[in-house]
């Protein structure tokens, strides 16, 4: 492990020289036949696709990608759902970009501004405080998405608002945990992945620690990765190291900003504001204790209850295969509808909308040539 | 403080409406076919081929690092006739102005046109000037055409593209698109850098004196350096693959691209121009570049070649990647 130490400067990390080093090794170590490598974060499959890593990986070594886009695994019904709380009178619906594109079954947010109704996008759920506290007589509904990255944010926003009496914010809260679907992809039978790349975002809040549980009790490798070419390559070193060795565990490529035990402020707000429980996930289903909900002291910002809107699981639209994309049993290209009924320009799934979505990625950058 | 305003009588066709072209911006771009505040101007007796074409400015913020909306009203028109090898010949502009609007700030924006328009030198010869309730605009729309004439002999066009040319870009790409990011302050970014807003007529002009046999040219504007070499892909039939090491990024450019996880190659640009010309002649149209404007830092950055028709990156791995025409742009309102 030597040689992480080593690296000093960010350039580094895009050196080709190191790349190429590393991926030598990964050549001499691959123990040969088929290895199936996921990378769980939808950051890590637009950095695979952008620096063409795939086609530097030796024969056999599938990178195949995860559910780890938040845009892709929010359900039709929220995205239902937040269009029904736009048509509410003075309600403004705020969100992140990407979700402006989604396709609910009722339509997408975008074509309801287009409508009139007044959705607006945010960099940060604290921006949203800013506006409830200049226009008092309106009401605002933050879409919550998102994993643990961006999860300990919207956490404080709500105790901020809850500090300055906010009345006029609530929150459709959507986000989703890691850990949970890694456990529902391990056990399910027509899923086989031989290592995890593991989210380097993520990992910040939670820590490389918190992915002990999936390798000891699966025995699947967990490698922590940044999102630099030769963080990414480094860490598929160590994976097929420690797959090679039958030495699973747990190991962390990305020393610079992951600690074993994470950011315990950031975990401490999420813990204080929200609480585990079962979540649907597109394409894949219901998942126990893989989402969140508001705790009782802080019920009163949830949008749903506040405007009596119910959440009604839709079914997938016919054709589209997200689901066994996200799950990693087949790649975008499998798709019957990639790249004809289902473009970045008219996506009929998730995975094609937001600019981290698998076939997004794939779209854009090209399948490898 | 009684601050000078837009009211919406500016445009009523009245007498205030007169009071502001002839008070406040004819002055400002003062020439004889203007004077005349005739409904048409004339522009002089048509010689040689004539091109025409017109673009909108809507860009936020209206005062960004490197320029503002009335220089870009001015060097996009001009790029956009520079691209088929034209010398401006005469503009026309169309001033949509939201009710309340500072007339310091139209002030400003007049002066900044004129100054660039200057310095092509084209004259404007015409325009109108509208006013718009108060929220039903967003403080000024600017609307530009122009006119062109085309040396004899020089026809830019795709079709004329051929497997083995060179792709030239005179400069570094996306600081258009990362200083309206900083200037708009929503993620906090501060910066140094700044727009490359710029008229790139004298540079085409210097170009196909050179290499009259340029094939073809295109300003990287929206959708950048992507977006227009699909364009080009389409339009001939012919592939083109890019290498990426060759492609000049500015330092503060790449680290606003690595926060906001923006990819370069579709950042706008309103200063660069994209130019294929026959590979033995990639050197002489780079030396033209840089004899024109000493500081370009012009360069070959792909080549065109005729296996699949469409667009790749060799990147610094040795990988490739294909490249397809963003979906829409990364920002809006960014010219």
């Amino acid at each position: 492990m030597g040689g992480r130490g080593k690296l000093r400067d960010f350039s580094q990390y895009r050196s080709p020289i190191h790349v190429n080093t590393l991926v030598k090794k990964l050549h001499r170590i691959y123990p040969g036949g088929t290895l199936k490598i996921m990378e769980v974060c939808g950051t890590h499959t637009m950095a695979i696709a952008r620096y063409g890593l795939r086609s530097l990986m030796p024969q056999g070594l599938c990178l195949i990608s995860g559910p780890g886009c938040p845009v892709c695994v929010t359900p039709a019904s929220i995205i239902n759902a937040a269009i029904s709380l736009s048509a509410f009178p003075d309600t403004a619906v705020l969100t992140f970009g990407d979700m402006m594109r989604v396709p609910g079954t009722a339509g997408t947010l975008e074509l309801c501004r287009a409508k009139g109704a007044d959705v607006r996008i945010l960099y940060s759920s604290l921006d949203m405080l800013e506006n409830a506290k200049k226009e008092r007589n309106k009401h605002f509904v933050f879409i919550s998405v998102g994993f643990e990255t961006t999860t300990p944010g919207i956490a404080l926003s709500i105790l901020q608002a809850e500090k300055m009496g906010l009345e006029n914010v609530s929150f459709l809260v959507a986000n989703r945990l890691v850990i949970p679907a890694l456990h529902a992809l391990c056990s399910s039978e027509d899923i086989q992945i031989d290592g995890f790349l593991c989210p380097g975002h993520v990992s910040v809040i939670i820590g490389w620690g918190a992915y002990r549980e999936i390798a000891e009790r699966y025995n699947i490798p967990c490698v922590v990765a940044g999102f630099e070419p030769a963080d990414i390559v480094m860490a598929v070193d160590e994976l097929i190291e420690r797959i090679a060795n039958k030495t699973p565990g747990v190991g962390n490529a990305y020393e610079r900003v992951v600690t074993e035990e994470g950011n315990k402020k950031a975990l401490e707000v999420m813990e204080m504001v929200f609480k585990p429980a079962a979540a649907e996930w597109r394409g894949i289903g219901v998942i126990p204790d893989s989402g969140l909900v508001l705790r009782p002291q802080y019920a009163h910002f949830d949008a749903l209850t506040r405007f009596e809107v119910p959440l009604v699981t839709q079914e997938e639209p016919a054709g589209c295969r997200c689901g066994d994309v996200l799950k990693g049993i087949i790649v975008p290209t499998e798709c019957a509808l990639f790249g004809k009924r289902c473009t970045p320009q008219a996506p009929v799934g998730p995975c094609m909308v937001s600019s981290e979505g698998s076939c997004a990625a794939y779209y854009t950058y090209g399948a490898g040539e | 403080m009684n601050e000078e305003r837009i009211l919406l009588h500016h445009g009523s066709g009245g007498r205030l409406s007169r009071d502001l072209v002839q008070n406040v911006i004819v002055p400002v771009f003062d020439n004889p076919a203007l004077r005349r505040l005739e409904d048409a101007s004339p522009i002089g007796s048509a010689l040689g081929r004539m091109v025409m074409t017109t673009d909108s400015y809507v860009v936020q913020p209206l005062f960004f690092p490197g320029g503002d909306i009335g220089k870009l009203s001015i060097c996009g028109t001009v790029n956009d006739l520079a691209t088929a090898g034209a010398t401006p010949v005469a503009l026309s502009v169309g001033f949509i102005i939201e009710e309340g609007f500072a007339l310091s700030d139209l002030r400003r924006i007049l002066v900044s046109m004129k100054n660039t328009a200057d310095s092509v030198p084209v004259p404007l010869v015409t325009g109108d000037t509208k006013v718009v309730e108060k929220t039903k605009g967003d403080g000024i729309y600017i609307s530009t055409t122009g006119i062109g004439s085309v040396p004899e002999g020089i026809e830019l066009t795709p079709v004329k593209v051929r497997p083995g040319d060179a792709v030239v870009i005179n400069g570094p790409i996306g600081n258009h698109e990362a200083s309206i990011i900083c200037a708009r302050n929503d993620f906090s970014l501060q910066s140094p850098v700044a727009s490359d807003c710029a008229p790139l007529h004298g540079l085409m002009k210097a170009v196909i004196e050179k290499v009259p046999h340029t094939r073809c040219a295109r300003d990287a504007t929206r959708g950048g350096l992507a977006s227009v070499l699909t364009e080009i892909i389409e339009a001939s039939g012919y592939g083109i693959m890019l290498d990426e090491d060759s492609i000049r990024i500015d330092s503060d450019v790449r680290g606003i691209c690595d926060i906001l996880g923006m990819d370069p190659l579709f950042m706008a640009n309103e200063g660069k121009m994209v130019i294929i010309v026959p590979t033995e002649s990639a050197q002489t149209c780079i030396k033209a570049i840089e004899t024109n404007n000493p500081k370009a830092r012009a360069g070959v950055i792909g080549e065109v070649h005729d296996r699949a028709p469409r667009l790749t990156v060799r990147t610094r791995y040795g990988t490739s990647r294909i490249v397809t025409m963003p979906m829409g742009m990364q920002l809006p309102r960014i010219c």
